[in-house]
């Protein structure tokens, strides 16, 4: 067990919990999340709901639950675009790089520092607000500004790739670019994009959370973790639950996704851990 | 007057009055600009409306008519003329004299083609105006309109300086007890005590109109005394933790902003009564008032404040019965409901309201779609285009029965019995009969169910305990701080 970090068994333990949580929402939540109760509302954590009632007399418990399964399915999804469009860019720029014609290559880093330069909530604040606000709109949002972290990692990293001999081998094999970088570099970097996929996910659970708080995520009365904390707001002073558990739940979600990153790199990249072991040797040795 | 105003800290106690002072005043929204006469914005008002500029009457707290700028008036010529006596003495803040000729550029100005008055109406019946001598003046509508006396003192009707006029956006001259100092836009606009007052000498040394958006930084402004009074609390359910508090005073009032359940009677299945009578059978008011409203809001059951006098309840019309509502779609060809879009603006009240809105008419099978958008989709959308099914709106500004004779509204109501009753009303000069008239109107409007009544808007002022003379009610909307005082404990 010496391959697995205490912080890879401490996020993945999280990460476990929030996606049985999410997937068991589909089946079963201890309350209908639509369901409201005027009479019930602001009850206290306890026994008949643990996390307490909302001030429509929703279930927190529920509601956190269904909210959960929403962002990890808007973060799956958009940084699923960002992947599928971003590591196709930077594997082509890599290729054409090596190729020696340097303008596409230019073009598409230049324009994903376009992107990259532009601050990632404004972006998703804008796509919402010219074409509505609803939960597409914000996964398309944050697919778009995970497309260029994708393929400058991918570029770089098949850029270390491209030199080595195996892949000299594949060309006078008489194998394409396109080719190589599909069944050599790919294989190669994917540990990486993994591992960058995990950081890229707990980001886009905040921005999830941050464009729902905003009102453009999902509407009501869909659940959102994010619009749960805004609707707290103001109730904070004498019904502070129904922001402790939402809020609750995006920072042990985020944790949870950071750490396993963490651990995953560690794992996936043992160069990294070499550096660092060699790094923690010189530290004590000083 | 000083003599007054000494007599008063004399008799209350000079350490405890703390006066001279300024008042701190909580506003949730900024005005676009600062000219009662050029723009809709209730906001504009918050601010300036018996402040800054005064009319020729003056609307008070509890919706009477009062002598302003003009002291006295008669009705001659059967209700057509008024002949207006107006104060002596009075200076604008520029230090111009104000005369009957003020009177007239005014009018004259909102009734112009170039007018950007939101409510052009008032004037459009004037056919003369009349300048006898420079304290009296005689205004000649087309026929008797007994609502005229009313709608002039209105923030849009007050009397500006032709020197200033066009400048009152930003540099607001009028002839009101607080001249204007500075606005820091996106903060504050600062007013100071008009020390040639024309009238009796105001408290206060000065008012700060502070704008705080966010309902949580508002409290905690409220909280570390940096707003002496919120005269319209953004957040009903924090009240009661003013309530429960010694140092502060909760005054919940009415305002003139009827909350309705907007319905487009143009288009189907809206266009059938059935439909509309069954959805008010299954809306649940008092639901609404304690799930969104957190219990501080009167229940209406049509178009019409509750505190005014001709006022009659009609919320037992269409009670909460969801086996009726059911009967009704069944009735109207919808035994399984039907699918619309609720389009809702951006205040709290109606994005709380909408959500329970949508899980009542869910109970009867009538499938709500939430669509959220910013005041300029929702004017774009709903109130110009009439792209809509249901929403919810409130109504605020006074005495807007009329607006249901207007088929081109964005209801949808075209209905000639109502478009008569609302033009025997304007045409009444016979008290007893207008206010029948007003009665039938609301019984009209209520029984076609043209839209669902929710409840009356409530005003919640909450300010330092001590503070004395802040207005309980918005009938019009006004902040208006000529009799407002502090009393006792440290200011």
């Amino acid at each position: 067990m010496k391959h697995f970090s205490i912080s890879f068994i401490v996020g993945g333990g999280l990460t476990t919990l929030f996606i049985i949580a999410a997937i068991l929402s589909f089946f079963w939540t201890p309350y209908d999340v639509e369901l409201l109760n005027i009479k019930g509302k602001f009850a206290t954590p306890g026994f008949e709901h643990l996390m307490g009632t909302d001030h429509f007399g929703r279930d927190i418990l529920s509601m956190v639950m269904v909210g959960t399964r929403n962002a990890i399915a808007v973060s799956l999804i958009a940084v699923g675009i960002g992947a599928a469009i971003g590591v196709p860019l930077g594997l082509w720029a890599a290729a054409t790089c090596m190729n020696g014609s340097r303008i596409i290559d230019e073009l598409l880093m230049r324009g994903n520092d376009l992107i990259f330069a532009f601050p990632s909530l404004l972006l998703a604040i804008m796509i919402t607000a010219v074409f509505g606000p609803s939960i597409i709109n914000a996964i398309i949002a944050i697919g778009i500004f995970n497309i260029p972290v994708f393929a400058r990692v991918s570029r770089g990293a098949a850029l270390s790739i491209w030199p080595k001999e195996y892949i000299s081998a594949a060309r006078v094999a008489g194998k394409g670019s396109t080719r190589i970088s599909y069944e050599h570099i790919l294989p190669n970097i994917l540990n990486l994009l993994i591992v960058q996929a995990t950081i890229q996910f707990s980001i886009a659970i905040i921005a999830e959370a941050s464009l729902s708080y905003v009102g453009l995520g999902s509407q009501p009365p869909d659940p959102s973790l994010g619009r749960m904390l805004n609707e707290a707001q103001t109730m904070i002073f004498f019904a502070p639950w129904l922001a402790y558990f939402p809020g609750g739940a995006i920072v042990a979600l985020v944790l949870g996704f950071n750490l396993m990153g963490d651990g995953m790199r560690d794992i996936l990249d043992p160069k990294l851990r070499q550096r660092s072991e060699t790094g923690k040797a010189s530290n004590d040795a000083s | 007057m000083k003599i007054i105003n000494l007599i008063i800290i004399l008799f209350l106690g000079w350490p405890s009055i703390g006066w001279p002072m300024t008042l701190n005043v909580g506003l949730q929204l900024e005005p676009p600009n600062l000219d009662p006469t050029s723009g809709a914005a209730a906001a504009i008002d918050d601010v300036v409306y018996g402040n800054i500029f005064e009319g020729l009457v003056r609307i008070n707290e509890f919706g009477d008519i009062q002598p302003s700028l003009s002291l006295s008036w008669d009705l001659v010529n059967n209700g057509k003329s008024y002949i207006f006596y107006l104060a002596n003495d009075v200076l604008f803040h520029n230090g111009d004299r104000f005369t009957a000729a003020d009177v007239k550029f005014s009018f004259d100005r909102a009734k112009s083609n170039g007018s950007t008055n939101a409510k052009k109406y008032i004037f459009k019946p004037i056919v003369d105006i009349n300048i006898i001598d420079p304290h009296t003046i005689m205004i000649t509508l087309d026929q008797a309109r007994p609502d005229f006396l009313f709608n002039i003192g209105l923030g849009d009707a007050v009397i500006v300086n032709e020197d200033s006029a066009d400048r009152n956006s930003f540099n607001p001259v009028g002839t009101g007890p607080f001249k204007f100092v500075k606005w820091v836009r996106g903060d504050r606009v600062e007013l100071v005590r008009y020390r040639k007052y024309w009238g009796p000498s105001v408290f206060l040394e000065g008012a700060n109109f502070k704008f705080i958006t966010d309902p949580l930084s508002a409290y905690t402004a409220m909280k570390a005394g940096d707003i002496d009074a919120f005269p319209n609390y953004p957040a009903p359910e924090n009240l009661f933790l003013f309530k429960n508090d010694p140092d502060y005073e909760v005054v919940v009032g009415l305002t003139a902003g009827e909350t309705i359940l907007a319905t487009n009677n143009r288009n189907p299945p809206f266009d059938n009564l059935l439909v509309r009578k069954a959805i008010a059978h299954a809306i649940d008011r008092s639901e609404l008032i304690d799930g969104a409203m957190f219990g501080n809001a009167v229940p209406i059951g049509s178009h019409f404040a509750p505190n005014h006098p001709d006022y009659i309840d009609l919320t037992g019309l269409f009670p909460h019965n969801l086996d009726e509502a059911h009967k009704l779609l069944l009735l109207a060809g919808y035994p399984n409901g039907f699918n619309v879009s609720l389009k809702l603006p951006p205040p709290i009240y109606a994005r709380r309201t909408g959500e329970l809105i949508a899980s009542q008419l869910g109970r009867v099978g009538i499938k709500v779609k939430i669509e959220n958008m910013e005041w300029a989709q929702w004017i774009d959308q709903v109130l110009i285009n009439k792209n809509y099914d249901l929403s919810i709106v409130s109504h605020v500004e006074p005495m807007d029965i009329n607006i249901y004779a207007n088929p081109n509204y964005y209801f949808g109501y075209d209905n000639d019995d109502f478009k008569k009753i609302i033009f025997d009303i304007e045409s009444s000069t016979d008290a007893i009969n207008s206010s029948q008239l007003y009665k039938l109107a609301q019984k009209k409007i209520a029984d076609d169910a043209v839209n669902g009544y929710l409840y009356q808007l409530g005003k919640y002022g909450v300010w330092k305990a001590g503070l004395k003379g802040m207005w309980a009610n918005y009938p019009i909307r006004s902040n208006d701080l000529r009799g407002v005082y502090f009393v006792g404990g440290e200011q």
